[in-house]
């Protein structure tokens, strides 16, 4: 049934999240092709509208999706999937998380784990990039985004907002 | 310590989740300043903790956060109405324009716009990596996980789920490596 699928599918999600924020697109990505609920150009403005609305990427997007494929209730069972995980973590094992977070297997696997993360995320770049920057137009506009969030320091939003003028431009002159 | 009523804790939290742009680490000042420096709820020291503790484990930062501190506060209610209150800005937003993004696909202005968005959001995302690279990079064996998962998902085509899973253990054992060499040489 499609509600405990969405349910399943945001729980994994979150369960093997590590690192938070941006950490968690490329498994979202792939879970979401992979039901085909969503399109790489539906994903990728998601994050667009994340970045721009209050509130986690994660959570905004088990929204949306939530919503897309099942309506209400939809969004009711991935909001909850997603947030089920850690609420088992923290509630059963709060009074040893002290002792876990600090112990050096934990730590050891954590060293395995952030520069793992950093690939995932370079692939997503590589795979999601690949479908949506398209022809010099997406070329020029991401060169000029890169520049602007890291030369200008300008925020996110105004990144986004900038680029999607651009985008307009170069597509009616 | 005094208690903090569940609606207080509500809307403390609502109002965080209201407020924080780019999710997770955004919110984390925020939280600071409304339970650490005005409520009085937490000290410093135990802020501290709990978000090295969040960070610690799986999950979005935003949820554990709440949940965590929500436990802390008023057990497993508190947690519930944390959580409850962090997520439901962003819930409630998102579902009143998913229908308006739904039906404006295929509109060629807002295909346009999107295009150029589009672009940038493949910067953002580098970006992040980027940055995240320099915390998590920081050896040779570490460059050699995140080009092992760049070559596990390119080339042999496996799951994130496994990568991850892969990783941590392979951290493990050579955490315990080291540990033994190093007691080894103390001997």
């Amino acid at each position: 049934m499609i509600l405990i699928e969405l349910f399943l599918t945001f729980f994994k999600i979150g369960l093997f999240t590590f690192g938070g924020g941006y950490a968690m697109i490329p498994l979202i990505q792939e879970e979401m092709v992979a039901h085909g609920w969503l399109t790489i150009d539906q994903f990728v403005d998601i994050v667009a509208v994340s970045q721009m609305t209050p509130g986690a990427v994660a959570i905004n997007n088990a929204t949306f999706v939530g919503y897309k494929v099942a309506g209400f209730f939809g969004t009711a069972m991935s909001t909850f999937g997603l947030i089920a995980p850690s609420l088992i973590i923290i509630t059963i094992v709060a009074k040893l998380l002290d002792k876990f977070s600090n112990h050096p297997l934990v730590e050891g696997a954590w060293q395995g784990i952030r520069p793992a993360v950093v690939g995932l995320i370079m692939v997503a770049v590589i795979s999601i990039g690949k479908e949506v920057i398209i022809g010099i137009d997406g070329i020029i506009i991401g060169i000029i985004a890169l520049v602007l969030l890291a030369k200008v320091k300008l925020h996110p939003i105004g990144v986004i907002v900038i680029s999607g003028i651009l985008g307009v431009l170069f597509t009616y002159i | 310590m005094k208690q903090i009523k569940l609606r207080e804790l509500f809307s403390t939290f609502m109002r965080i989740g209201r407020f924080t742009f780019g999710g997770g680490y955004a919110m984390i000042p925020l939280i600071e300043k409304e339970l650490v420096e005005q409520k009085g709820l937490l000290t410093e020291e135990e802020f501290i903790d709990i978000i090295a503790v969040v960070q610690g484990i799986p999950g979005v930062i935003a949820v554990n956060s709440s949940l965590f501190i929500g436990y802390k506060l008023r057990g497993i209610l508190g947690a519930l109405t944390s959580v409850l209150a962090i997520s439901l800005p962003s819930i409630l937003i998102i579902l009143s324009i998913a229908q308006l993004l739904l039906n404006l696909q295929g509109n060629q202005w807002v295909e346009a716009l999107f295009k150029g968005v589009r672009s940038a959001v493949v910067v953002l995302i580098f970006w992040a990596g980027y940055k995240m690279s320099k915390k998590a990079i920081v050896n040779y064996s570490s460059l050699i996980y995140t080009l092992g998962v760049v070559l596990g998902i390119l080339v042999f085509k496996l799951h994130p789920i496994v990568l991850i899973g892969f990783a941590g253990i392979i951290g493990m054992i050579t955490s315990i490596t080291k540990t033994k060499e190093y007691n080894d040489d103390t001997d």
